[in-house]
């Protein structure tokens, strides 16, 4: 017991917060990688994790291709189509006030989840946890679905990977020197163009990649992606989108707060992450890892 | 940041005469509109007019977009519900209520908002006003999902029977007109000019010594207010107040209206809730789900359009003849 509250229904909600914050981490990972270099606020980040979901729905339900294929499959198409958003439309609208960005991505979102939403219903289609993964283990002081330790743990490696090839690898490195300066980079005979368009196409197929894990534990339904994607915006502004280790922290941090609430007053725990973002704005305005822009 | 907006407001040279007999053609047909349409239609669209028209304040003559102003329109439908139905105020009292507690949140929100720029503005309006959205959703006075239901038009002044569709009509439309009017001057005040320059180039403003963020804030309660007030009349129109107007969507819709319409130019946002309105109503009684077409126009108007009908038309040649030529 700990205030009052049983020592498993506060480790059983801080394992919600963590799978929650798995996916704000994912999410707002992937919008900072695309902020940084296209400077545009991809609201259709929303829309891409429910493709991704969806995808692997879509999948097992028409082909009986299974979650693992799935988890490279969804990723790769929604990767691809975002490719050719950025190629066909996006790129226009680099050179304008980026909030022309967040107004085409918010149309964008719009017409993906009325198409899906008009195609499938609004209703939740559920999708069975793969086989290997299935069951939970009884850790001693609670009990852990095995499924949600490997969200966790998957997501954390995809994290930290994508920090890694971000910090550490050439094509990273081309990446960071895009972000300060495209003009020089561009000079120097890489293909800057080519860059944002593989960069959009990574953040989309991060955000399907949460989808395909998303799918096993909420309902894939159309509305999944609007419901998380204002608050991953909450996260960014918290995080400050200056450091993509930042976002990634902040994501998990936030959402075990989301967590904690949930056993304290319950209430709040809709809100608790807009009354973090409030109160940073009233202390940091930056955010807690951001450079002000 | 600044927005590309080229557009400004009529020039007020030699075609004034046009200008004037275009503005009375027009007042006319808004007063003889009932003939002709269904006037809850009409007030439907007026009440989405004057919504666009004070989001328009905001972002085409400060240059800051809002993804929150549902909060108001929706928190003020709210606020004129309950003070009507509950306390039993007369209507003209429970709209002062909407505007005020409209007001109220806006100088919350807007205080908080103003604390970033651009991008991060946008963001934490929606964020916002999306936990305003939740605290709706749980409190107790907006009766959750069902929203106030019945709610009486009452008798304006203690005289005018409202429940008469005519009066009601008439009464929307001195409000819009009234409303429209208060948008028409602030921003040709000095206070106005000093709003758009800030627009364009924000550094330069604060360096002659404006204070750049009580600007943004007295703008956004401006703007948050007049959109209580377009929210309040809503309940009395409907007689109800429901979640539907605190969501974000609700904050999507007024930003295509005025996308649409066009950014920056008083009139223009008219044009845009116009057809929107239009459009709602022609595929709510089909299958086909209106966010597909709302997304869509949004991708076309910024990609291809992002003058907006009116700001087309002040840029064609007609437009140009008519004296409505762009300033640069």
């Amino acid at each position: 017991m700990i205030f009052g509250i049983p020592l498993q229904a506060l480790l059983g909600q801080l394992l919600i917060g963590l799978i929650n914050g798995s996916f704000y981490a994912l999410l707002s990972l992937g919008l900072a990688i695309i902020f940084g270099l296209l400077r545009v606020i991809n609201f259709a980040h929303g829309a891409q994790y429910m493709l991704g979901a969806f995808f692997a729905w879509l999948l097992l339900s028409y082909f009986g291709i299974g979650y693992w294929p799935a988890l490279v499959i969804a990723p790769l198409a929604v990767g691809v189509v975002g490719a050719i958003i950025e190629r066909t439309m996006l790129r226009r609208l680099y050179t304008l006030d980026p909030l022309y960005g967040l107004l085409f991505t918010f149309g964008l979102a719009l017409t993906i989840e009325g198409t899906f939403r008009y195609l499938y219903g609004a209703s939740g289609q559920p999708y069975a946890t793969p086989a290997a993964l299935a069951g939970g283990t009884n850790l001693g002081f609670m009990f852990l679905p095995i499924y949600r330790g490997w969200v966790i743990a998957f997501s954390l490696v995809v994290c930290i990977g994508t920090w890694l090839v971000i910090e550490k690898t050439k094509l990273g490195s081309y990446l960071r020197a895009a972000t300060e300066n495209p003009i020089l980079v561009q000079s120097f005979g890489i293909n800057v163009p080519f860059l944002l368009t593989l960069t959009y196409a990574l953040g989309a197929a991060l955000a399907a990649l949460a989808g395909v894990l998303a799918a096993p534990i909420y309902q894939v339904s159309p509305l999944m992606g609007s419901n998380i994607i204002i608050v991953v915006f909450a996260v960014v502004v918290v995080g400050g989108m200056g450091s993509i280790m930042g976002a990634i922290v902040t994501g998990y941090l936030l959402g075990v707060a989301e967590g904690l609430t949930k056993v304290f007053y319950p209430e709040a725990s809709n809100i608790v992450i807009f009354v973090i973002m409030a109160i940073v704005l009233l202390i940091r305005p930056a955010g807690l890892f951001g450079r002000d822009v | 940041m600044t927005l590309t907006l080229d557009i400004d407001k009529p020039s007020e040279k030699k075609p004034v005469v046009v200008q004037t007999i275009i503005l009375a053609a027009g007042l006319a047909l808004l007063v003889l509109a009932p003939l002709f349409f269904y006037p809850v239609f009409l007030m439907k669209l007026l009440c989405f007019a004057l919504f666009a028209c004070a989001f328009n304040l905001l972002l085409g003559y400060t240059g800051l977009l809002s993804f929150g102003h549902a909060a108001f329109f929706g928190g003020a439908a709210y606020f004129t519900a309950h003070a009507v139905k509950e306390w039993g105020l007369p209507p003209e009292l429970g709209i002062l209520i909407g505007v005020a507690g409209a007001a109220f949140l806006g100088s919350i929100i807007g205080y908080l908002a103003i604390r970033r720029q651009g991008i991060y503005f946008a963001m934490i309006t929606l964020a916002l006003a999306q936990m305003f959205y939740f605290f709706c959703l749980q409190a107790e006075f907006t009766k959750g999902e069902d929203g106030i239901q019945s709610v009486p038009r009452g008798h304006l002044f203690g005289f005018i029977d409202l429940s008469q569709s005519t009066n009601m009509y008439y009464f929307v439309l001195g409000v819009f007109i009234i409303g429209v009017a208060i948008i028409w001057r602030i921003i040709h005040s000095p206070f106005g000019m000093i709003l758009k320059s800030i627009r364009e180039n924000e550094t330069r403003a604060v360096s002659l010594g404006y204070s750049v963020r009580n600007y943004k804030l007295a703008a956004f309660v401006m703007s948050a207010a007049l959109t209580g007030l377009a929210g309040g009349v809503k309940a009395l129109v409907f007689q109800f107040a429901t979640l539907t107007d605190v969501s974000w969507q609700m904050s999507g819709e007024v930003i295509l209206m005025t996308l649409l319409g066009g950014i920056g130019t008083l009139i223009g946002p008219l044009f845009g809730a116009g057809l929107v309105v239009t459009l709602q109503n022609y595929l709510a009684t089909s299958e086909f789900p209106v966010t597909i077409i709302t997304g869509l126009v949004f991708m076309v108007c910024v990609l291809l359009f992002r003058r907006g009908i009116v700001g087309e038309f002040y840029n064609s040649r007609l437009g140009r003849k008519l004296g409505f030529e762009h300033r640069h």
